[in-house]
């Protein structure tokens, strides 16, 4: 119903819409209810399994009783107000878009999103999902070369190998299958999908190719395209970036990596398992510098040292040529704070892991006076763009990787599904400390909220005491029985209200296990009544179980809490 | 539930006054051995069935500090994590030899703990007295009867140049501005450290010349072939110092590591004696063509192996073994201040002469310490030979990597009853094989031994 009364009042055009209209009636909750972290929540839809089934059925049943009740209703797809072609134009089909699209045509919004590229944007066809491809292969690999872990099993393998081309396939196939999954989830509901380059024309007129389109909304969600610092020359064969490395196209006996972060330490794994030898340039003074100082320091004492790289701390790399002429490819090393030279690397391969930098050129933002931030779109809360002149620019959001507030896939997701609660009159504000992250690395990272020196910070500007609980894999019956007792999980709390202020765990399915907490955080669910859940035995949940049982908190749990332990 | 069920390490809240608090919550307690009346001290724990050895991350308590048992003394960090280390005993941390950031290996001292205020001094003074270097501390005290030297990771990649050192003008990488940088994998730089192998000077064999980890093993190898004779060594140079404890040098490091790995191949011995009256009347004729006798050795067992392949075999991880695709005999040579083994690639195919002839070559390049790693590492199956030294018969260790390797003994005039019941004398020597019996058995040596008699008995083979 709400969605219903807000696009009645839409059609009337008022100039602050995405302010919410009704207040009382779309009561905004603080707590953000209709939050979803994976913007590929639905990519099988139709071909899912029953339970799923059951859920979408609902879910497109309950979208065309709203439908109904705004009248005048097509298909699938939402009717346009009168002096528009769309109710929302979104530039750019990523995961960021497509999430976007989806909770929109719920929604009962005419939504039409525009690709240039193909649809599924970084994460489907050069990112999360093809790496996820072949990190599967590297665990695998891995666990059968270690002749001593399999021995303690009683297994006995002989020489494992593989098939360069086989595990190439695997990536692609895997990109392709997501990405066919996620136009049909989108066709089925019938967002139109545009082809061409988006670019704003003006407020709420978007060209695409040769046509123009209006929208009442618009929403820039054209992501993000590996960066690549200046003095370094990618041919694509032996200078990478994410993309080319993605396609597997060579395994160098020896790649340097540039760059420590996520996407290094996931390439690391990979090329280590299939026989590679890495080198890490980094240019901060110490390896993996985004994560928690404890969980990294650990990572590094397993994903590092005992494999076959080495790293340099502490130095930019200046110049990288390519190999050729029977050259290898050359790495020029310079002090990060003196810019001296100090040492030069040959190596086989160089993959150019530094971050990710917005691709928001040519979308013509000069139309509506838009001033880029190095590339970076500049948003509100609530993702609406700010213009030059520090106002916000009526009726134009800007998601994901573009914005650059958290260059996750699920948050752009997130982030766009919040835009659409604000179009369709529900105010809504994303707390991204409770957006989770994963490395994929054997074993994995997972983290959520604040690491310990921030909530430290936290703590004294706001004067509250932070505690942290800590618990081992050592200790978890499952995770010993797969021999893999390696990891922490780590918890950084308030002892006065048992708030959740982050999560960090390094472990055998760390990246599974941290929702328990980021849904916790979303929720405002402190620990003293989470504590209370019950775990089934063993599973590897236990660890973060053992965290929650295992903080100090002062206040006693809550009432509702209470009574679910009676239920259970 | 699950609480109850599972093992007894409980996860830890960490102290507000302990920042760094040990990753699992539990305590390690050191070994603490007593080696006067009142000043013990603190060695360095072993943290981990594979630490070998510890970093002090941080000493909790400073010199001077008293300690109550079961307080944390210090930090360490192993390979697996960061621990806090506790006292068994009361007392004051008199000295502390192993500073922060300092690495001392398993067993080490890394302080003294002394009873009472009084003996601080006497610990001090003998925390100084041993070595003026904090990051050095002086051998253990007799009781403990343990040469304990801890030294930082640095000073041990130092450790005296290796035997293959002259090599590196030869070839150099094309980056490594003249042999000064040295150009290594990863790897094999991390193999270097573990294996104790200097790279100055090695020459790799990787692309471009960069040293990757076959070379580091090989110089590691190299010292393992040298130890299945290594009997030729023990004679006493004169000048040494009599009682006095000698690090291992890097090649002997390595001949060490190779002699126990060595323990884990189930081997057994066959022996053999074999007539070599036509041998030596061959070698008498040919010799003046610049035919050895080593060669000769080599070229018969050559051509035994290629009719027993299976003793040509090796077997590395214990499921599965190689038929080596080419013969390659290894022969120990004694070196100055070590020993090699030269390969005769192929001594089945190559000519007697150009065997002979390569081997010249090979032990000239041996004495000036210019062997290629290709040169010596890549044996299939090892000879040695102790004959000229009148040793009738031994037993060589055989060398990880490889399935066999034979000890020859002097050909020496014997009496011997001829098959038509007469006594005669003829020339004999004996040889003993070692082998891997996980994929040589008895009766694979014996056809082998059975073959290469016949050879050496009746040699025109070995002239084509």
């Amino acid at each position: 119903m709400q969605s219903a009364l807000s696009i009645s009042f839409s059609q009337t055009s008022l100039p602050l819409a995405n302010r919410p209209l009704c207040s009382s009636n779309a009561a905004p909750s603080t707590t953000p209810r209709n939050l979803r972290f994976c913007g590929l929540r639905r990519e099988a839809f139709g071909f899912s399994p029953s339970k799923q089934l059951t859920s979408c059925r609902f879910q497109i049943q309950s979208r065309r009783i709203e439908v109904s009740a705004a009248a005048s209703s097509s298909a699938g797809n939402g009717a346009p107000s009168k002096s528009f072609d769309y109710d929302l134009i979104i530039i750019g089909a990523g995961v960021g878009g497509h999430g976007a699209a989806l909770h929109a045509v719920e929604k009962g919004l005419k939504t039409a999103i525009i690709e240039g590229d193909v649809v599924g944007g970084t994460c489907v066809n050069r990112g999360c999902v093809p790496s996820k491809a072949l990190l599967a292969v590297s665990g695998r690999m891995r666990e059968l070369q270690n002749e001593h872990h399999m021995k303690a099993f009683g297994l006995q393998v002989s020489a494992a190998g593989y098939d360069r081309q086989g595990v190439a396939d695997h990536a692609s196939n895997l990109a392709t299958k997501i990405r066919n999954n996620l136009t049909n989830s989108m066709k089925a509901l019938g967002v139109d999908i545009l082809t061409g380059f988006g670019a704003v024309l003006g407020p709420q007129k978007v060209k695409y190719g040769d046509n123009i389109i209006t929208g009442k909304d618009i929403i820039i969600a054209t992501g993000s395209v590996p960066f690549v610092p200046k003095g370094i020359e990618v041919d694509g064969k032996t200078v990478i970036t994410s993309d080319h490395a993605l396609k597997l196209e060579s395994v160098p006996d020896w790649i340097a990596i540039v760059g420590s972060g996520y996407i290094g330490l996931e390439f690391s794994d990979v090329y280590t398992a299939l026989g590679s030898e890495v080198t890490f340039i980094e240019a901060l003074d110490q390896l993996m510098p985004g994560f928690d100082p404890e969980i990294s320091k650990l990572a590094q004492r397993v994903l590092i040292n005992p494999r076959k790289i080495d790293y340099h701390t502490g130095v930019f790399a200046s110049k990288i040529t390519p190999a050729k002429d029977g050259k290898p490819v050359m790495i020029e090393l310079i002090d990060a704070k003196t810019k001296e030279p100090k040492d030069t690397l040959e190596v086989d391969a160089a993959l150019i892991a530094t971050g990710r930098a917005p691709f928001t050129n040519g979308l013509g933002l000069e139309n509506i006076n838009v001033v880029t931030q190095r590339g970076f779109i500049p948003v509100d809360e609530r993702m609406r763009v700010i213009d030059g002149n520090g106002k916000l620019v009526p009726h134009l959001y800007c998601i994901g990787d573009a914005n650059g507030k958290m260059m996750l896939a699920h948050a752009a997701s997130a982030q766009g599904i919040s835009v659409v609660e604000q179009v369709t009159g529900r105010d809504h504000v994303l707390n991204h400390h409770s957006i989770p992250a994963a490395c994929f690395t054997h074993p994995e990272i997972s983290m959520v909220g604040l690491t310990e020196p921030q909530a430290k910070e936290k703590a004294e500007k706001e004067g509250f005491k932070v505690s942290i609980a800590k618990t081992s894999f050592k200790a978890n019956t499952k995770a010993l029985a797969e021999n893999e007792g390696e990891g922490l999980a780590k918890m950084i709390y308030r002892p006065d209200n048992g708030e959740i202020l982050g999560v960090h765990i390094f472990g055998l399915h760390a990246a599974d296990l941290i929702h328990e907490a980021s849904n916790a955080i979303a929720l405002g669910t402190r620990i003293q009544d989470i504590k209370l859940a019950v775990h089934a035995h063993p599973t590897l949940s236990e660890v973060v179980d053992e965290l929650f049982k295992a903080a100090k908190v002062d206040s006693p749990a809550s009432v509702t809490a209470q009574s679910v332990k009676v239920a259970v | 539930m699950s609480r109850l069920l599972q093992t007894p390490f409980l996860p830890s809240v960490s102290l507000p006054t302990k920042t760094r608090s040990s990753v699992t919550g539990f305590r390690v307690k050191p070994r603490i051995i007593p080696i006067q009346a009142k000043i013990r001290e603190i060695f360095m724990p072993a943290l981990s069935s594979t630490m070998t050895e510890g970093k002090i991350v941080s000493w909790v308590k400073s010199e001077g500090d008293k300690l109550n048992k079961g307080e944390s003394v210090v930090v360490v960090e192993s390979d697996k994590a960061d621990m806090d280390v506790e006292t068994f005993y009361d007392g004051y941390l008199a000295a502390i030899m192993v500073e922060e950031g300092g690495v001392a290996p398993v067993g080490s001292a890394i302080a003294l703990l002394a009873e009472t205020e009084d003996e601080i001094a006497d610990a001090k003074a003998k925390a100084s007295g041993g070595g003026g270097d904090s990051k050095a501390p002086p051998p253990a005290s007799p009781p403990t009867a343990t040469v304990v030297a801890p030294v930082a990771v640095e000073k041990k990649i130092a450790a005296p140049p290796v035997a293959i050192k002259a090599v590196a003008a030869s070839a150099v990488h094309p980056a490594s501005e003249g042999g000064k940088r040295i150009v290594a994998s990863p790897y094999a730089k991390k193999l270097a450290k573990e294996l104790n192998v200097e790279l100055a000077g090695l020459v790799g064999s990787g692309p471009m010349g960069r040293i990757v980890a076959k070379d580091v093993e090989a110089v590691a190898a190299g010292g393992g072939v040298q130890a299945a004779v290594a009997v030729k060594e023990v004679v006493a140079v004169p000048g040494v110092e009599l009682g006095s404890v000698v690090p291992f040098t890097t090649m002997q490091g390595a001949v060490s590591r190779n002699m126990v790995e060595s323990l884990a191949v189930p081997t057994f011995r066959v022996g053999y004696t074999i007539s070599t009256d036509a041998l030596d009347a061959l070698y008498k004729k040919i010799k003046s063509k610049g035919v050895t006798m080593t060669a000769l050795l080599a070229k018969a067992t050559a051509l035994a192996l290629a009719k027993h392949p299976v003793v040509n075999s090796s077997c590395r991880d214990g499921n599965s073994f190689v038929y080596n695709s080419s013969i390659n005999v290894a022969v120990a040579v004694a070196i100055d201040g070590g020993l090699i083994t030269p390969v005769l690639q192929n001594a089945d195919k190559v000519d007697i002469y150009s065997l002979s002839r390569k081997w010249k070559e090979l032990v000239d390049k041996a004495r000036a310490k210019q062997l290629q790693p290709q040169e010596y590492n890549t044996g299939t199956f090892t000879l040695s030979n102790l004959g000229m030294f009148g040793v009738d018969r031994f037993d060589a260790i055989l060398p990880p990597g490889t399935g066999a390797i034979m000890a020859v003994g002097a050909s020496q005039p014997s009496v011997v009853a001829t098959k038509d019941g007469r006594i005669g004398m003829k020339n004999q020597m004996q040889v003993n094989v070692t082998a891997d019996h996980r994929v040589i058995y008895g009766a694979d040596l014996a056809q082998f031994l059975q073959t290469l008699a016949s050879i050496i008995e009746d040699p025109k083979d070995l002239t084509f």
